[in-house]
């Protein structure tokens, strides 16, 4: 519907006041020319533009990772048993905390670490899928996208912990989903079927965060893209797989790394859903919070710095392996070859 | 690749040794310099608060506004926290790790006193200066730490066995259960009744939460076995222990304990009972109003809980009051918790928000028993109520019988194998 | 020939109600929990029957001070959209046109901030904005918020404004436009879907941040909606309110989708008509 209007979209209505086509680009073909030279000008001026960010982040996120870098050196205080008081100081442990995950503490580490794995890969696997057909859903149909685009907003903007709620109330023992299937699936109790029930919730929840990105990412392709496909009698699956799918790939790994790294870190959903300490669904944050709430802050902070690990070299692989121009390849050539991908595809399927 | 492994594992095994040393002295200087063993002075005057869940019925704030209109120089302001029982617990733990004085006077679930205490978060209160002798007794235990008092009770809980006298009656059983036989033989008998079709005989709470320490607790002590003793050692492996835990296994097995009961926490039984599912329930006293307001008001009475050879024995709830050690203005903070947990407070905290009150004679008030018709029940329950086991570690000890009796429940493990478990992880815990 | 693009419009039909469907269905059931009796909340009826306001009266009812917490929840993830939309479009910029050292480091520093289990890094902070004596104050709130936010807001940004052609900017450029100007005029209306769904994505996660929220403010006045609703209690500690709860879900996410869909007519629309000139 009329309210979101981006000028590409804008063209295949009819023609609207305030159309601001004017500033279309012809085509992307022409002028690769003049790429600025890296001067201390615009060192300069990427220090201004980039430090804010830094700093905020640095405050708030950088300071705290690295004080519990520090903390997950300390172990648990101790118990005197002359006075019967905990003592003031945690004792250094160097990296005792790291290597317990290895031997008696291990078993339930590694059983969290497997849940989270699970979960990110399936969830993400097949939020994806939802999620690219919601957009190209959204971005085909005409009326009533209004209605559409306020449905799909409403699973991502239900707080978490309200969301959780309503779906331990869906999957209780009486609830509905029991109702629904017409058996009775005692959900929240150890076993696969829990999992089945965070990944469903959890899906449910977040599939629209892939879908509204995705989204985005069709509406700024230009249009004339797909008219010279057209022209060249290419099929829509040809279409979808050589020319749309190309094109909103940086929106679409952008979204689903960022998934990733929300779901590698799940806590709120298996906790209200489930419970804390079901091994079937104990996810690393889980472990970490359980292990910080009986005041062991030490190995608390110790699985926070493994689980940061993980999720950094899963981050790594996953821009090596899909497509490194994501991480602004240092401005060169990934950028201008991408922007010709529109050609390139162009030319594959009319070949 | 293994040596240097091994090494450095040596290494830090000797780390921690030495870790361990400095602590036994560094924490021995502390408690010298902060004289917490001996009575801390209480000074300084002015606005403090109070950090507690909120409560519906607004009795809190009432009864706090009374204390604010005679000392208009020492408001308290209400630190309303999250209805979780957790999440409170979290939020008390942030604020004592980051020493802040944001939280004076602090309302802790009656096991949390030992962890609290241990860590010098809270104060030691002066006996004395509390009328402890006119509470019930397993109330008072609830709130020392090595015999030091580190907390006053405000409300007491103790678990109750809730029942349909309608179909208990229509079955020709005259009385109440006293015994786990008795209850089940009385079920036979109401199961036969056309209304009582589908019903189930007896839930509690068995979902793997608190909710489970405490049922596990109760089932244990109410056939003559114990968590801990009454030195605070663990000994659960006894026979006696494993016929409280088989009472609830084999109630499973054998659907005297619908299978649905293994996800109910306090709600979800209460539910089962409004809708006339269940002919016995394991529930705390805030079922009765409500269900008087359901289908199954007036069709329903209270009981003491039912043991193995008599009557059995509840588990303690409650809630304590206790002092931030990283107040402001403690003076006035203790005045605040006289005020707050004496007789006046208790009776308007039970007519006005029904909480079991700790003061025995409450129990005994013939006006309140007519508004409260449970309370000579609770009274018994509470008297015979068993505290959980008060530890430092009360997180870790609930876990572990949390892991071991869900086990059991779902016939994972065998009951005595359950046990035998638990006792060695109690044991780990208790030699930390 | 008809038959088929017929045939397309209907399974288009079919996909939308698909998705629509999808969407609502437990959206729905907590609307029709929220609208049953406290009584009869464990029913599982399609409807409510009978339909009872009383779980949102009780929200609203003034000791929950729900009003209130919508206010600051707006207060909140309004200027935490503003400020990191802003600060994410500098930062975005400089990676997307600007040639310098360390950019690649730069960009896998700001999302390796989104890697920490926020759980983890709660204490510390609490820790710090106490020293600094942030509690209870709302740039406590924002500016964490702002920080979750901040990677994927740089990242997608980036992504987005990579993908517009930069001779545009360079023609305005060589019609006397300084590089700002060319960016607002050319760049930004370009990239108007991504900006724009850059901020829903923002302003949700700051709306709906609770850990942070509960952990840096102990007062009723300051707290955001999500606290509030943590707060509800019932009537003892073990009776969850979950008829309120479900009320107040629905209040905190009907005005927010509202709200979006609103915004965006008024967002887009300004930012295509300064294109235009």
């Amino acid at each position: 519907m009329a309210t979101r209007t981006p000028p590409e979209t804008a063209a295949d209505r009819p023609p609207g006041p305030a159309s601001g086509r004017a500033g279309r680009p012809p085509a992307p073909e022409k002028a690769r020319r003049g790429r600025k030279s890296a001067t201390a000008g615009t060192g300069r001026m990427a220090a201004l533009l980039v430090s804010p960010t830094l700093l905020v982040l640095t405050v708030v996120v950088l300071y705290p990772t690295i004080m519990a870098l520090r903390e997950s050196l300390y172990g648990t205080k101790g118990l005197d048993p002359k006075t019967g008081f905990i003592s003031d100081t945690e004792p250094f442990v160097g990296l005792q905390n790291y290597t317990d995950i290895f031997g008696e503490a291990g078993e339930r580490f590694w059983n969290a670490f497997w849940n989270t794995t699970f979960f990110t890969v399936v969830t993400v696997g097949l939020e994806t899928v939802i999620g690219v057909a919601m957009a190209l859903i959204m971005h085909k149909a005409f009326s009533g996208r209004a209605l559409i685009r306020a449905s799909i907003l409403i699973p991502w903007a239900v707080p978490t912990a309200i969301s959780g709620l309503l779906w331990r109330w869906i999957f209780n023992s009486d609830g509905i989903a029991n109702a629904l299937i017409g058996h009775q699936v005692l959900w929240t109790t150890e076993g696969f079927h829990a999992k089945v029930a965070v990944i469903i919730a959890e899906v449910w929840k977040t599939a629209p965060f892939i879908g509204l990105l995705v989204l985005a990412g069709l509406q700024v392709i230009p249009k004339e893209v797909y008219e010279a496909a057209r022209m060249d009698g290419a099929s829509p699956p040809r279409q979808f797989w050589h020319i749309t799918l190309p094109l909103v790939k940086p929106a679409l790994l952008v979204a689903v790394l960022f998934r990733c790294l929300d779901a590698l870190r799940m806590f709120d959903l298996p906790y209200l859903l489930v419970g804390a300490q079901k091994s079937s669904v104990e996810t690393l944050s889980m472990l970490a919070q359980n292990e910080a709430s009986n005041v062991r802050f030490g190995p608390a902070a110790a699985y926070a710095v493994v689980l940061f690990v993980y999720v950094l070299l899963i981050a790594l692989g996953f821009v090596r392996l899909l497509g490194a121009d994501v991480v602004g390849d240092a401005g060169g050539p990934g950028r201008k070859k991408r922007r010709w991908a529109s050609k390139r595809n162009r030319v594959e399927v009319s070949a | 690749m293994n040596a240097r492994t091994s090494r450095v594992l040596q290494c830090s095994a000797g780390l921690v040794a030495a870790g361990l040393v400095l602590t036994a002295c560094g924490s021995s200087d502390d408690s010298s310099s902060s004289g917490a063993s001996k009575s801390p002075s209480f000074s300084g005057r002015g606005p403090i608060t109070f950090a507690a869940a909120k409560d519906s019925s607004g009795v809190v704030q009432k009864v706090i506004d009374g204390w604010n209109k005679q000392h208009p120089k020492e408001k308290v302001t209400f630190v309303q926290l999250p209805s979780d029982v957790n999440q409170q617990r979290q939020q008390m733990i942030q604020n004592a790790e980051t020493k802040s004085d944001a939280y004076t006077v602090l309302s802790l679930d009656a096991v949390w006193t030992s962890e609290f205490a241990a860590h010098q978060w809270i104060d030691q209160l002066p006996a004395a200066q509390f009328p402890l002798d006119k509470m019930l007794k397993p109330v008072v235990e609830t709130t020392k730490y090595r015999d030091n008092l580190y907390a006053v009770p405000q409300s007491s809980d103790g678990g109750m066995l809730y029942y349909r006298s309608d179909l208990l009656k229509k079955a020709g059983v005259s009385a109440a259960p006293t015994t786990w036989a008795e209850m089940r033989a009385a079920c036979a008998k109401v199961e036969k009744l056309p209304e009582a079709k589908g019903m189930s005989c007896y839930a509690g709470q068995f979902q793997k939460y608190e909710g489970l320490t405490v049922n596990f607790s109760e089932a244990v002590n109410s056939a003559g076995g114990v968590v801990t003793d009454a030195g605070g050692k663990p000994d659960v492996d006894t026979p006696a222990a494993k016929k409280g835990l088989d009472f609830l296994v084999d109630s499973f097995k054998d659907g005297t304990i619908p299978k649905e009961a293994i996800t109910y926490q306090e709600e979800e039984g209460r539910q089962a009972f409004q809708s006339g599912k269940l002919i016995f329930l394991r529930n705390w006293p805030y079922v009765y109003s409500l269900a008087e307001k359901s289908e199954v008001a007036g069709k329903f009475a209270v009981a003491p809980l039912p043991g193995l050879t008599g009557a059995g024995s509840s588990t303690l709830g409650g809630h304590n009051v206790a002092l931030s050690s990283f107040a402001k203005n403690k003076a006035t903070a203790l005045d605040f918790i006289k005020y707050f947990t004496n007789h006046d407070s208790a009776t308007t905290f039970l007519k006005e928000g029904s909480a079991a009150p700790p003061y025995a004679d409450l129990y005994d008030d013939q006006t309140l028993a007519k508004q409260y018709p449970y309370l000579p029940v609770l009274k018994k329950s509470i008297l015979n109520a068993v505290p959980r086991p008060r530890v430092v570690q009360y997180g870790d000890v609930s876990s572990a019988i949390q892991q071991e009796a869900y086990a059991a429940l779902n016939g994972d493990k065998s009951s005595t194998q359950a046990l035998k478990d638990l006792q060695d992880a109690l044991q780990k815990l208790s030699a930390q | 020939m008809t038959a088929t693009v017929k045939w397309r419009t209907w399974l288009l039909y079919l996909g939308v109600a698909a998705v629509v469907a999808y969407c609502l269905a437990p959206f729905y059931w907590m609307l029709v929990s929220s609208l049953r009796r406290t009584s009869d909340i464990f029913d599982t009826s399609l409807l409510p029957a009978p339909v009872s306001f009383e779980n949102y009266r009780a929200v609203f009812s003034p000791s929950q001070g729900f009003g209130r917490a919508l206010l600051n929840s707006l207060i909140v993830a309004g200027t935490t959209t503003v400020l990191a939309l802003l600060l994410a479009t500098f930062t975005a910029y400089a990676m997307a046109r600007l040639e310098f050292r360390f950019k690649r480091l730069i960009l896998t520093l700001i999302i390796a901030t989104s890697m920490f289990p926020v759980v983890s890094i709660l204490v510390p902070l609490l820790k710090l904005f106490t020293d600094i004596g942030w509690i209870n104050t709302y740039q406590a709130m924002i500016v964490p918020s702002m920080s979750f936010v901040l990677p994927l807001a740089v990242w997608n940004l980036t992504t987005f404004f990579r993908q517009m052609p930069d001779e545009l900017e360079q023609a305005a450029m060589i019609d006397g436009c300084t590089r700002g100007q060319a960016f607002r005029k050319i760049i930004i209306p370009l990239a108007a879907p991504g900006i724009f769904t850059t901020a829903i994505i923002i302003f949700i996660a700051a709306w709906n941040e609770f850990l942070i929220a509960l952990s840096m403010t102990n007062r009723p006045s300051i707290q955001t909606a999500p606290v509030a609703i943590s707060k509800f209690a019932g009537a003892s500690q073990f009776d969850t309110p979950f008829g309120s709860q479900m009320a107040a879900g629905v209040l905190v996410t009907i005005p927010l989708v509202i709200m979006v869909l609103l915004f965006q007519r008024g967002i887009v629309a300004g930012l295509t008509a300064g294109a235009a000139k």
